[in-house]
This record gives structure tokens, sequence and C-alpha cells, in this order.
């Protein structure tokens, strides 16, 4: 078994998916329990990699490898490093915490529920965990069709038109990429991530392969301007859907960039980088400005998760830059870029937690309320002492405040693009007001005053299970906001192989 | 001429076994009382199922392999695999068909040996090494399938289906005819091989051949119904009976693809160059209309006759690559299409009951909840249909893409990009069926939990097919392997 963990990890929670549906069809709370014993064992898989997974070596782990469609010359690859193991950690880690929360508010076709998310954790651990292109791109695109599904039959009034947006979207992006990697695929004969990161493209082939992943992995994790069907599918899909979508489906998109635009073409990397960080800047500022007018507080979360997702990939090209600049400039020091990308991966797992907490605060208060509009809702600390200060935490964790992972990552980043321009740094800065101002002025409107609405007089605090799910994601995100340092040093070999990789000039 | 031997003889034993067993099944089905009839569906399937074995048997023996006949009947890998899945494909044609015919009583001998002769025409045609042999195993296909698409003679939209198609069909195999016509005038030779070889002697009428070629690729475009030659398409995939329209959009898919490779790579290849630009045309074309006007159907048959002539376009685009590798590719495409289709019909089927044709997308209206596996399997083929990784319909879409952009210096570039957008704007029309099978609420009239055919074999044989098509996506590597050997060996 020890061979072949990772197949296992992906595995399992598929089997897991066909045991819930084939057992659970007829009572909800076995296919509950079914559901939760396959997350949990997956979870405890993902710990035990986590622990025997050598970080003083950056070299890729639990490696497996076998021919898969041998007259393509593909290979079933799989294996991991310390970045692919933090994502490893925070899917299994959300999808507890999804199945836990779903557990009474979802009624309608239970089974079916669970054994979507069951799915959709397996196809994204495999994202994780591929390092063959094509192999990628096939988990990559196979999370479309159970996430349709949960948007499309547990969504909103509005869920099929969402629903139809964001698979299409989704879709038409990594058609570019489909078309990327054929193109690969003839050049090189070869689509092994290892194999493309080292092989010599052009300068112009990187340059049109670069724009191919870029629509892909920009839609994925959306950056501006193809970020309209995430607040769509946001409002419209349930809770569950909407912590899934925040906390794990959008860093594939990052991931993306990390295992495909970085290695592959980083000169075109370079060579564009200013338009990736220009993107990403208009999506920190003005989709920050965007989130402040928001009166729905789950668009809200979309627009505020766009905004945070901008110093992911504004942390990754200003590495880029800061990587290029070392090797011209006389120290030769990469401790700039660095910082930046470490900051980039710890603001992904940061708002992984954040988001998803912040969307089943309002999945919490959608079942008792049944409205998502922020001015139904007001003075909730009154009667929800308990939630209202979960929910402050973790609007402080958005904000990036001290002492919470929100600001680690975002620290990190910003003083990393001082060293590459201090627009940028004072530009991304912005978002420390601009991210305080839309969610501290949310608090304010939702937790705090008098009780306005009388529904809201005779709500219930929250009970066990969602004081479980809120509770765990705030302690992680405590955690990583005080401790940073075993989630730095997991990634650390990990990220010094792709400043490597990013060193190494192809043209 | 060679005296006949036995040399010539023995590759044929597959199809002289089809052909004595539909003679007699032909007379014995006289003598059967209507209540005994299943007797002669399983007969006709057994019969398929030795006939597939008698291929197998003369691919194995390696003395077989060649030609037979001075090389107006080819046995080769590519010959085998094709007969080999027409001969499935047709299986599962005739095992999905039982329950609807009976339901509409048209339960009757006729069915099973105009399928089985229009079988006897698909394995002529893909073995064909001459242009006689192909166009002989072309009308063998084509009028069987003429009847068989108004088996149901009281319905007018049936009546009318059949003339159309035999109008429009005929006119096909006249442009064909007329092809190879002014071929045999340019080159004197109707041998695929020998009219290759004249390209060598420097012909006096280069335009000839030009004509030719035209016309042999307009007919191929015809029996494919590649846009702008698909009009008869969406009124007989929606005119003949479901069980028939089910058996036109699969087995004779490969068949096509049969005719073609043997045309273009096989005679026609010294003229890629005229064929291949005439192709791109047909290429986008299909993929525009087919596409385009997909998204407009309401109903369920229409919209995958549509569907088929977007398939086509992409199938077409292997041929475009004009490499071994694209051949290959094309071939993965039609076979995997044709069980594709197979299982999309067939789950069309298992809605239809008496007195209810299931034709409309709305008749799938809360699928989901009336029947959670049978949605399933129809989600799977969608998503087939639609490209989505995991599924065959995403395999064959790569190899065809990867092929086409294989050529010289990626010039085609364009074209796999033009495709990749359709196949997105496809996967709108396939995700519509999703959505009202999963999405909406059954329908006031038929909110039960859904009648299933007692048909046991239809229904497992059905769930199989599907399945496999996820066993196809994860695990076709052996059959990509097999599609490439067949072409390199042929």
């Amino acid at each position: 078994m020890s061979q072949h963990l990772l197949s296992w990890l992906i595995w399992l929670p598929i089997l897991g998916a066909v045991a819930t549906v084939v057992m659970g069809s007829t009572s909800p709370q076995r296919a509950r329990w079914i559901a939760l014993s396959t997350a949990l064992l997956t979870f405890g898989l993902s710990v035990f990699l986590l622990l025997n997974y050598a970080s003083d070596q950056p070299a890729l782990q639990f490696d497996e490898n076998a021919p898969w469609i041998v007259a393509l010359n593909l290979r079933y690859h799989l294996a991991a490093d310390g970045i692919s193991l933090a994502l490893i950690a925070l899917t299994t880690f959300t999808t507890v915490l999804v199945l836990v929360g779903a557990w009474a508010s979802v009624s309608d076709r239970v089974h079916q529920y669970l054994a979507s998310f069951l799915l959709l954790e397996s196809f994204m651990l495999g994202v994780f965990c591929a390092r063959d292109a094509l192999l990628f791109y096939m988990f990559f695109e196979a999370m479309l069709v159970p996430m349709f599904i949960i948007i499309g039959i547990w969504g909103g009034p509005r869920r099929v038109y969402a629903t139809l947006k964001f698979f299409l979207y989704t879709f038409f992006g990594s058609i570019f990429m489909l078309v990327g990697l054929i193109y690969m695929a003839v050049e090189t004969g070869n689509l092994d991530l290892t194999y493309l990161a080292n092989y010599p493209f052009t300068e112009r082939e990187q340059f049109w392969l670069f724009l191919a992943f870029l629509i892909a992995f920009a839609v994925k994790v959306p950056m501006f301007p193809v970020h309209t069907w995430l607040p769509d599918a946001h409002v419209e899909a349930p809770t569950g859907g909407s912590v899934i979508l925040a906390a794990i489906m959008l860093k594939v998109g990052g991931y993306g960039f990390l295992r495909f635009s970085l290695p592959i073409t980083p000169d075109a990397a370079h060579e564009l980088a200013w338009l990736v960080i220009a993107l990403s800047l208009i999506a920190v500022v003005y989709i920050g400005l965007v989130a402040l007018v928001q009166d729905d507080m789950k668009k809200l979360i979309a627009y505020s998760s766009i905004s945070h997702m901008g110093f992911v990939t504004l942390g990754m090209f200003v590495a880029v830059l800061l990587v290029r600049e070392s090797m011209i400039s006389a120290t030769g020091s990469v401790d700039g870029a660095r910082l930046a990308l470490q900051g980039s991966m710890v603001q992904m797992i940061s708002h992984g937690f954040v988001s998803a907490a912040l969307f089943s605060c309002v999945g919490v208060m959608y079942e008792r309320v049944h409205s998502r509009m922020i001015k139904d809702y007001g003075g909730l600390a009154n009667t929800m002492p308990w939630f209202a200060a979960l929910m402050v935490f973790l609007s402080m964790a958005n904000s990036g405040l001290p002492g919470t992972s929100g600001f680690v990552g975002e620290f990190m980043v910003i003083l990393a693009s001082f060293q590459s321009h201090p627009l940028i740094a004072a530009s991304a800065g912005l978002t420390l007001i601009i991210g305080a101002a839309y969610t501290l002025w949310l608090v304010k409107r939702v937790i705090f005053g008098a009780v306005v609405n009388p529904p809201i007089a005779k709500l219930q605090d929250v009970n066990a299970r969602e004081l479980l799910v809120l509770g765990g994601f705030a302690l992680a995100s405590l955690v990583v906001g005080l401790w940073p340092a075993p989630l730095v040093s997991l990634m650390d070999g990990s990220v010094n192989e792709v400043l490597q990789q990013l060193s190494r000039v192809k043209i | 001429m060679n005296p006949l031997s036995m040399a010539d003889l023995l590759p044929l034993v597959p199809e002289g076994f089809l052909l004595a067993s539909l003679c007699i099944l032909l007379l014995a089905d006289l003598f059967i009382p209507q209540s005994e009839r299943s007797t002669t569906h399983w007969l006709t399937v057994a019969v398929l199922a030795f006939t597939a074995i008698l291929v197998w048997r003369a691919d194995a023996d390696t003395s077989l392999a060649g030609s037979a006949f001075s090389g107006m009947f080819l046995n080769d890998g590519v010959a085998t695999i094709c007969k080999l899945f027409i001969l499935l494909t047709s299986a599962l044609a005739l095992i999905y068909a039982r329950p609807y015919l009976i339901a509409r009583k048209l339960f009757q001998g006729e069915f099973y040996t105009l399928t089985g002769f229009a079988v006897l025409g698909m394995l002529l045609l893909v073995s064909a090494g001459n242009m006689l042999t192909a166009y002989l195993g072309l009308e063998l296909l084509a009028l069987p399938l003429y009847a068989l698409v108004a088996l149901d003679r009281d319905n007018g939209r049936s009546a009318e289906a059949a003339i159309k198609y035999f109008v429009l069909g005929a006119l096909a195999s006249g442009m064909l005819l007329y092809g190879i016509s002014m071929i045999y005038g340019a080159s004197g030779a109707l041998d695929f091989g020998s009219i290759r070889a004249a390209a060598v002697s420097n012909s006096p009428h280069p335009w000839l051949y030009g004509i030719g070629v035209a016309f042999v690729v307009i007919g191929i475009a015809f029996k494919f119904g590649a846009a702008p030659f698909h009009m008869w398409l969406p009124d007989v995939y929606q005119g003949a009976p479901t069980a028939v329209t089910l058996f036109i959009g699969s087995a004779p898919k490969i068949a096509a693809f049969g005719l073609a490779y043997r045309l273009l790579d096989g005679a026609l290849d010294p003229w890629f160059r005229y064929w291949q630009a005439m192709l791109v045309v047909l290429v986008l074309l299909s993929l525009t209309i087919g596409n385009l006007v997909a998204i407009a159907q309401t109903n369920f048959k229409r919209m995958l006759a549509y569907s088929t002539i977007s398939h086509v376009g992409f199938l077409l685009l292997g041929f475009i690559a004009h490499s071994a590798e694209g051949y290959a590719a094309a071939l993965f495409y039609a076979i995997s299409y044709a069980v594709t289709a197979s299982a999309g019909f067939g789950l069309l089927m298992l809605l239809s009951r008496v007195g209810f044709e299931a034709e409309e997308i709305a008749d799938f209206r809360g699928l989901n909840q009336r029947n959670p596996w049978y949605a399933l399997m129809m989600m799977l083929v969608m998503a087939s249909f639609a490209g989505v990784p995991l599924l065959v319909g995403f395999l064959a879409k790569f190899v065809v893409l990867k092929a086409a952009l294989g050529v010289a210096n990626a010039e085609l570039l364009w074209l796999v990009i033009v495709a990749g957008v359709f196949a997105v704007i496809g996967a709108f029309y396939y995700l519509r069926v999703i959505k009202v099978m999963y999405f909406e609420a059954p329908a006031e009239a038929a909110s039960g939990p859904l009648p299933l055919p007692q048909d046991l074999a239809f229904r497992w044989v059905l769930s199989g097919n599907v399945l496999a098509l996820l066993g196809l996506g994860i695990f076709g590597g052996p059959l990509i392997s097999w599609c490439v050997r067949a072409i390199a060996g042929g």
C-alpha cells in the first residue's frame, strides 16, 4: 500500500462516493455516515502523508509512475511536493468540514449531494498530485461536472443560469490550455511536467503557450476581467458548494500557474509579468471597491475572494520579476523572490480557510433567516453571541489583521513587491484599507447594532456542529497566523525548486 | 484474371457465413410464428457474434492477410477492427431495438434481415480494394437502410424520411459513381493500387483527376452527413423509428470511415492536396452548422442529428492531418462515436413505451428523480459527447486534435482552435439535457418512477455500454494502440 499512497488518496473518495450512492439511497443518515467516514479516512491519509514527507528534500515524493496510454506516451504519474501537500491537506480538511456542515442543512437527495462532494474531492486531489500534463487536465476538467450538478440541483433560484455560466466559462478557458497541451505533445512527444519544465521552448512558443495557460488559469482563479462567473456561481451555490469553490477550486488556478506557467514558460512569464501584475492589482483594488457596494453577503465575499486571489497571482509574478532581476544584479540573492512566492502560497492556504469559513457563516445565517441580504440582518451579536464572536474573528482574518493567517500572506507579498517596485507595493497595500473597509462594514451591519428585524430577535445560536465547522476554520486560520513557520518550511524546498526553474533561461 | 482458388475464398469466410446465415434466416423466419419472433432476434444476434469470431480468426491467421480476388477484397488490420466494431454496434442496436419494436408492433423478421444485409454491406465496404467493391458494399448498405427507415410504413413522417433518404442517397451514390468514372477515365484503373500507381506515370489529364476527386469527396461527405451535404440527416434521424435511427447513427459511421479511408488514402493519396482543401471546408461548415443549429433543437433525435454533423467534422479533422496518426485518430473517433451514439439512442428508447414516443428533450425532465441510475447513464453519454475528460469522447477529441496539429509546422493550428471553440459551444446543448434531467422537476403527467422495459438483456447491456464509455475514457490506451497498429499495418 505504501507504494500507492497518492492513488489511495485519490481513489478512496471515489469508492466512498459509490458506496454513498449505492448504500445511502434509502437512508440519508447512512449516506451521511459513509460519506463522513470516507472523508475522515482521506483526511487521515493526508495527515499521514504530511508526517511522512521529508521537507528537507525538494524532490517529489510518494512517486507513482505507470504507463497509461502508450500510444500517446501518457503516463499515470503522481507525485507530491510540499506545495501539493499543503493544498492536499487543505482539500481533505475542508471536505470533512463541508460534509459536517451539510449534516442537517441538506435534506433533498442527500446521497447524491454527498457523493458529488466526494467525487469533487477526489478530482481536486488528482489535480494536486498529477505530474502528467494530460492527467492534470483530465482532473482539472472532470472537477466541473460534480460542481455543475451541485450548483444546479441544490442551488438558489437562478442556479441554472449560474451553473451553466460557470461550466461554459471554465470549459472555454481550458480549451486553450488543451490546445497548448496538444501543441506541446506534438512538439516534445512527452507530457511529463518535469520533462516539459526542462524542454527548451522557443520565445515564440513560450509566448503563445503562456497565453493559453493564462486564459485557463485566469478563468479559474479568477482574475479580472474573466471573473464574472464567480459571483453568480457563489450566490447560487449551496453553502458547501460555495465553500469548496472558494477554498479549493480557485486554488487550482493558482496551482496551475505554479506548475505550468512558471516552470514551462519562464521567459514568457518574465516578459508578460507586467500584464499579470497589472490584472492582479486591478483585482486587488477595483474588485475590492466593487465588494464594498454589495448588499448580498455572498456576493460581497465572492468579490473579496477575487480580490484576495489577486495577491496570489501578484506574489507569483513579483517573484518572477525578482528572480530575473537577481540574475543580473550583483548580489544575486533570491530572498525577495522567495518571500513573494512563499507569501503567495500562504495566502492561498489562508484564503482557503478564511473564505470557506465566511461562506459557512453565511450558510448558518441563511438557514435561519433565508436571506443573504445584509439589510435583513443587524444585531446578531445580541441573539447569537457565539456566532458573532466567530464571525468577527473570521472577518478580522479576512481583512488581514496581524495574528491571523490573512495577515501573513498579504504582508509577505507586499514586502516582497517593494523590492520590485514601490508602486506595486503601494497599490497592493491599498487592500489593507479597502479590505478592512468592506469587511468591517459588513460586520457592523450584520453583527452589531440594535436588532431591527423581528426574525433576528428569535434566532438560536450556533449548535455544536456549526460551532465545530466555524471553529475548525477559525482555529486553522489562527494557527497559520500565529505560527506560519511549519507551513512555510513544509513548502520551502518546493518553493526553492520553483525559483530554480524560474531562473532557467530557455531562449 | 486468375482462376478462383481457395486462397481467394478463405478471407471471405466471415462474409460468406453471414450471407448464408441471412439467407437461411430469411427463409426460416417465414415459418416462425409471431409469438416466437424472439427466435429470429436471438439467432441474428448469434450470427453477428459468430461472424465476429470468424473475423477475429481470419485476422489471427496470417496466411489470410493481404488481398483476395486480385486485390478486390482486402483483409488487413483496418478491415478487422472496423468489422469487429461494426458487428458489435450492430448487435447492440438489435438488442436495444427489441422491446421498442415489440411495443410498436414492428417486431418482424424484415427488421433483422434488412439489418443483416446492411451489416454485410458494411463488412464488404471496409474491405474494399477496388472501386467496384466499394460501390457494391455501399449500395448493399444503403438499400436496406432506405427500407428500414420506412419500417413503420403507416407513419407519414417515416415514409417522408425514407423518400428523402432514398432520393438524396441515390444522388450521393450517383455523384460517387461519377467521380469514380472520371478517375477510371484518367487512370484506366479501378483497383486502388493501380490508381495510385497511375499518378506516378504522369497522367495527361490532371484536371480529370481533380473533377474525380471532387465528386468522390462529395459522395463521401453525403454518406457521412458532413455539411453542406447534411440535409437528409436530421429528417431521417427524426422520422425513422428510434430503433432504426440508432442503427443508422452508429455502425454506418465506422463503415463511412472505412469508405473514406479506402478511397482517400488507398486510392487518391497522390491527390491529397485536392481533397485536403475540400475537407477543410467541410470540417468548418460541419462544425459551425452542426453545433449552432443543434442549440436551437427541442427534439432530442434532431439535436443528436446535428450533433452527429459536428462530430463528423471532428472525425474528418483526422483525415485532414493526412498522416497515419490522423487516420488512426479518425478511426478511434468513429469507433468511440458509434459506441456513444448506441448508448444515447438506447437510453432514448428506454424512455419510450407503448403509446408514448420519447423524442423531445423535455421528455427527460426530472429523470434523476424518476430513475437516478439511468439519469446518471444519460449524463455520462452527454458528457462523452461533449468531450468531458474521463469519458471516451474526450480521448477521441484529443487524438484527433493532436493529429491535426501535427501537420507540418502546425499550419492547421487555427482550425484546431476553431474546433476547440466549437467543442465548448457544443457542450452547451449537451449540458442542457443534463440540466433538464437533473435540475428540473418531472412533468405532471409523468412524475412516478420510470416504467422500465422488462427486457433484462436490454437494460444490462445498455448499462454496460455506458460504463464502457467511462472505461474507455480512462483505460482507452489499448484501443488507441490497436487503431494505430491497424493503420500502420494496412
